[in-house]
């Protein structure tokens, strides 16, 4: 039992040791320079991902709350892959900053908090988990203490995500009164499609929609991406969302499984809703960060029109997609962060000439929008692709040509950030920019990982052997 | 011999350029990288030449496959046949040609090889493909360094031409990829595949065929310049840097009619009768509209884009036809129109590079000035215009014999107008010759300019040397394609 415990919980341990390990320090007063708070707190990232893939266990603990498969310390390990990115790219904001401990803290509150979600095999100890992943990160948004936008975000935030979860708990309240229980094996057993039981999984179901700001969900999310700090906002946009879309694609697929073809239509209109609302918006946004906000709302279209194939291929695009959006999406953060840090510079004008000063960097962020647009060689196209071919599975060909159609549009939008850096003419472009070392590894990470992973099946493969 | 190394290659010598960044490093590693992919076409071709038993028996010859993403059924496999290796040999011509017209390519030296091996690596790939996601990959991949080819160092409206150019050939790839799904997920045997051979012996169901069929096709015809889709054809030329817009003329062109051969025809053929009358309509518009836009040119590089409309107007409507002549004329088409529309857009960029104009009415007796130019100028145009002895006679002529092959009254009617292009091709192709060869030298600085370099000279000759061995022996192209259209025409023939 003890046995147990440490060893399927390692990844969770790890964490809570990081989290006390900050909280005695902060507590003796200890004056350590933030750069050492940073390498700490990545060697033990680096332990906990390196422990995650060590040994391989199954199992279930606290009377069958908390499971474990290898399946879902992959899931972690994706997590804590990028945790450790975002967390090497804040280097340059939080040097400086008067409370990196506390950020760490909160940081990775959130992850413990994401990670007991993965592992839950019950609908409460997924509550738990989110509302713990959800809580600190609403502090995180409101990290940047000086400015007045970064607080109303933090606020718009915590609104938000209350009344999602109001929502997510009244659907788990009724599921409870229908079935008798919160477990998701039992709760798999017992539905049968009742309206009742239709009722509370739309409840779920927007529950879940506001966490991955499906559209209609989606209003809060540009607003609080442009007023978080740039690392916050890749955290939100990257591990927040693809822990929720991991757990999103369990409950669909083990909890509602035998009322697959009434949530098909519900994922088929909000898949075509996300992506089309996402394009159009993001065509128009001049602000970096509101207009990879945008493109993320877009790409949540396509991970949902994946969602619904409903096969063991979908989940595997799903988890795959996710590992290359972690890369591009943080390749791209990156780069702004670097830019905007140095200049304080967010718009996409600010952009033009910048491979005259910055070819390097022009050439990373040229890489990440290819992979987020879905263009070979980079793995964004193969995610793109297998996820469509994946929703293709149901012959729904209408949705399978709007998909497409969206692609096209979403090009345009990431090709324009191109345009502005290789081609615009600009007598003053932004200076060149000198990257400290920890955001380049950072950098460094994201591309190789934009290049192998699809040209490399590999990933993919072993995804397919845990998920099957 | 294994045909991976035809994607080996140009990658090897694309991310050899990176670690250098002065032009004549930089141009030494890709003229190598590119005559190396000619020699290492020529090995192929007599090879294939010499090995009657994988060679000419129409099936695939150098066939190897490897597993990519299994679980999905993807595997990168390829092979090839006569019409590959004639695309082979068309792209390791053009990409030399290209190469060294590009060879004073100040501007960001580096990027623009680099650019350009990668697209040629998209080509070959694409050629080779016999497992349609692997060629897929390939189109697309052969579709952006397009935008930033003309984004960069293009010239005139070139941010919204390369725009135009990469959304609407996306756009066709997104076609072409529903196209493909549909095979994926439908064919007969049951199994999801991606495989060609396994999917034009498993065919879908007629419905199935007609449903999925434009898809494929729309989509591949884009890059074909397929009417009303063409309007990217223009703009992308013009605005091209030369050796890209003889990429983009010569071999991007081509990936759509060979896509359409291989995909479209091969695995649908059922499907490829039905819409043959729409395609023959289509594409006679083409050839008719392209034709009578060019008239109304005046700047040389929209009047050899507007005739490339017209000109792979011809290769749809060979296709069209579904007779064994008219698809050989169309694969010849393909070849000939590469060759002769790369030496066109070489020899504008020379005539550019001097005169600093690109307007035929600005021009005059270059004849006079730059002897060796003009002569391939006009090289390239009688060959546009289609007089025997060069290669675009033979193609034009073999599509039309071809075309009365086929009886029906819509096919007959739409031949005969598409033969009427042939005068108006006349008429441009000559007034801009008579314009800008002929006649009084326009400006007393034309006797300053300096006739072609060696570079351009090699360039020319290597593309003029092709275009002869096609128009006098065209003999040795159609034995070496021959066994591919048998194929594809048995199929058709089975499944009427």
């Amino acid at each position: 039992m003890v046995q147990d415990f440490f060893l399927l919980m390692r990844s969770e341990l790890m964490l809570i040791l990081i989290i006390f390990g900050l909280l005695f320090l902060k507590l003796g007063n200890a004056r350590l320079k933030n750069e050492t708070v940073m390498n700490m707190v990545n060697v033990v990232l680096i332990a906990t991902l390196a422990m995650g893939f060590l040994v391989k266990d199954t199992g279930m603990i606290f009377g069958n709350m908390f499971h474990t498969t290898d399946l879902i310390r992959l899931e972690k390990n994706i997590l804590t892959l990028g945790t450790l990115i975002i967390s090497l790219q804040s280097y340059q904001w939080l040097k400086a900053h008067k409370h990196a401990m506390e950020f760490y803290l909160l940081l990775i509150s959130t992850l413990l908090g994401m990670f007991f979600m993965l592992s839950s095999a019950n609908l409460l100890m997924f509550y738990l988990g989110l509302e713990l992943s959800t809580i600190p990160l609403a502090a995180m948004v409101n990290f940047d203490l000086h400015k007045k936008q970064s607080s109303e975000a933090a606020f718009k935030m915590i609104v938000s995500s209350a009344f999602s979860s109001a929502l997510l708990l009244m659907g788990i309240s009724w599921m409870y009164g229908i079935v008798g229980s919160v477990s998701y094996s039992a709760i798999a057993a017992a539905i049968s499609g009742s309206p009742l039981e239709i009722l509370a999984f739309v409840m779920i179901l927007a529950g879940f929609g506001f966490k991955i700001s499906a559209v209609p969900f989606h209003l809060w999310t540009a607003d609080v991406y442009e007023g978080a700090p740039i690392p916050v906002t890749s955290y939100l946009s990257v591990i927040s969302k693809g822990a929720i879309l991991f757990v999103f694609i369990t409950v669909l697929y083990s909890v509602f499984r035998s009322m697959g073809d009434t949530w098909y239509y519900m994922l088929y209109i909000l898949s075509v809703a996300t992506m089309l609302i996402g394009n159009l918006f993001a065509m128009r946004q001049q602000n970096m960060k509101r207009f990879l906000a945008f493109s993320s709302i877009a790409q949540v279209g396509f991970i949902l029109l994946g969602i619904s194939g409903q096969s063991v291929a979908s989940s595997t695009s799903l988890i795959f997609f996710v590992l290359i959006y972690i890369f591009s999406n943080l390749a791209a953060f990156g780069v702004v962060s670097l830019v905007s840090s140095a200049y304080g510079k967010e718009k996409v004008d600010d952009y033009k000439g910048f491979y005259q000063t910055n070819p390097l960097l022009a050439w990373t962020l040229a890489i990440a929008l290819f992979s987020l647009a879905g263009i070979p060689p980079t793995a964004g196209f193969f995610g793109k692709f297998f996820l469509i071919l994946a929703g293709a599975a149901k012959g729904n060909w209408l949705l399978i040509t709007i998909a497409a159609l969206n692609m096209i549009i979403s090009l345009y939008y990431y090709l324009r950030v191109v345009k502005a850096m290789f081609m615009d003419h600009n007598a003053a472009p932004l200076e060149k920019i000198n990257t400290p070392l920890s955001p380049k590894i950072a950098l460094i990470i994201c591309i190789v990982g934009i290049l192998i992973t699809g040209l490399y099946s590999g990933a993919y493969e072993y995804i397919y052997s845990l998920v099957s | 011999m294994n045909l991976n190394w035809l994607i080996v290659l140009p990658v090897v010598s694309a991310l050899a350029i990176l670690p250098f960044s002065q032009l004549k490093q930089v141009r030494s590693i890709a003229a190598i990288g590119a005559t190396l992919q000619l020699l290492l076409s020529c090995v192929l071709l007599y090879v294939f030449m010499q090995d009657p038993a994988s060679g000419m028996s129409g099936s695939l010859a150098f066939e190897s496959s490897y597993a990519w993403y299994k679980p999905l059924h993807i595997y990168h496999s390829v092979g090839v046949d006569g019409i590959s290796i004639a695309m082979i040999m068309l792209t390791a011509i053009v990409v030399l040609a290209g190469v060294l017209i590009s060879w004073n390519m100040e501007k960001m030296s580096r990027e623009f090889f680099f650019l350009l091996m990668l697209l040629s690596a998209g080509a070959y790939g694409y050629f080779i493909s016999t497992d349609v996601f692997t060629m897929f990959f390939f189109l697309e991949l052969a579709v952006v360094p397009k935008f930033l080819l003309i984004g960069i160092w293009g010239s005139g409206k070139k941010e919204y031409s390369a725009t135009k150019l990469v959304l609407m050939l996306m756009g066709a790839s997104a076609l072409v990829f529903i196209g493909l799904s549909g095979l994926y997920f439908n064919n007969a045997s049951g199994n999801l595949s991606f495989n060609m051979s396994e999917l034009a012996a498993n065919p879908l169901s007629v419905e199935q065929q007609k449903f999925f069929f434009p898809f494929a096709f729309i989509g591949f015809g884009v890059f074909t310049a397929l009417f009303p889709f063409h309007t990217w054809v223009p703009d992308g030329h013009s605005s091209a840097p030369t050796a890209a817009s003889m990429f983009l003329a010569g071999i991007s062109m081509k990936l759509g009619g060979y896509g359409i051969l291989r995909v479209a025809t091969t695995i649908m053929p059922e499907a490829a009768h039905y819409y043959s009358p729409y395609i023959i309509v289509l594409s006679a518009i083409a050839i008719l509209y392209g034709s009578f836009a060019t008239m109304m040119q005046t700047d040389l590089k929209y009047i050899n884009a507007y005739s490339s409309v017209s000109h792979t107007g011809f290769v749809l409507f060979g296709i069209g036809m579904l007779t064994k002549t008219a698809i050989a004329g169309a694969v010849i088409q393909m070849v000939s129109h590469g060759l002769m529309t790369a030496l066109f857009f070489a020899v504008i960029g020379m005539v550019y590079e001097r005169t600093h104009t690109r307007m035929v009415d600005k021009m005059g007796g270059l004849l006079k000035t730059i002897p060796f130019i003009s002569t391939v100028f006009m090289i390239a145009g009688l060959t546009s215009l289609g007089l025997p002895g060069f290669s675009g006679f033979v193609a034009e002529m073999m599509v039309f014999i071809g075309s009365w092959e086929n009886g029906g009254t819509l096919h007959r009617v739409a031949t005969i107008a598409a033969t009427a292009s042939i005068v108006v091709t006349a008429v441009y192709i000559l007034r801009a010759i008579g314009k800008v060869i002929m006649g009084p030298v326009e400006h007393e600085a034309y006797f300053e300019f300096k006739d072609a370099r060696w570079n351009e000279k090699t360039a020319a000759i290597i593309l003029v040397a092709a275009i002869l061995v096609i128009g006098i022996t065209p003999f040795l192209i159609n034995h070496l394609i021959t066994p591919g259209t048998e194929a594809i025409m048995n199929k058709l023939v089975a499944n009427p």
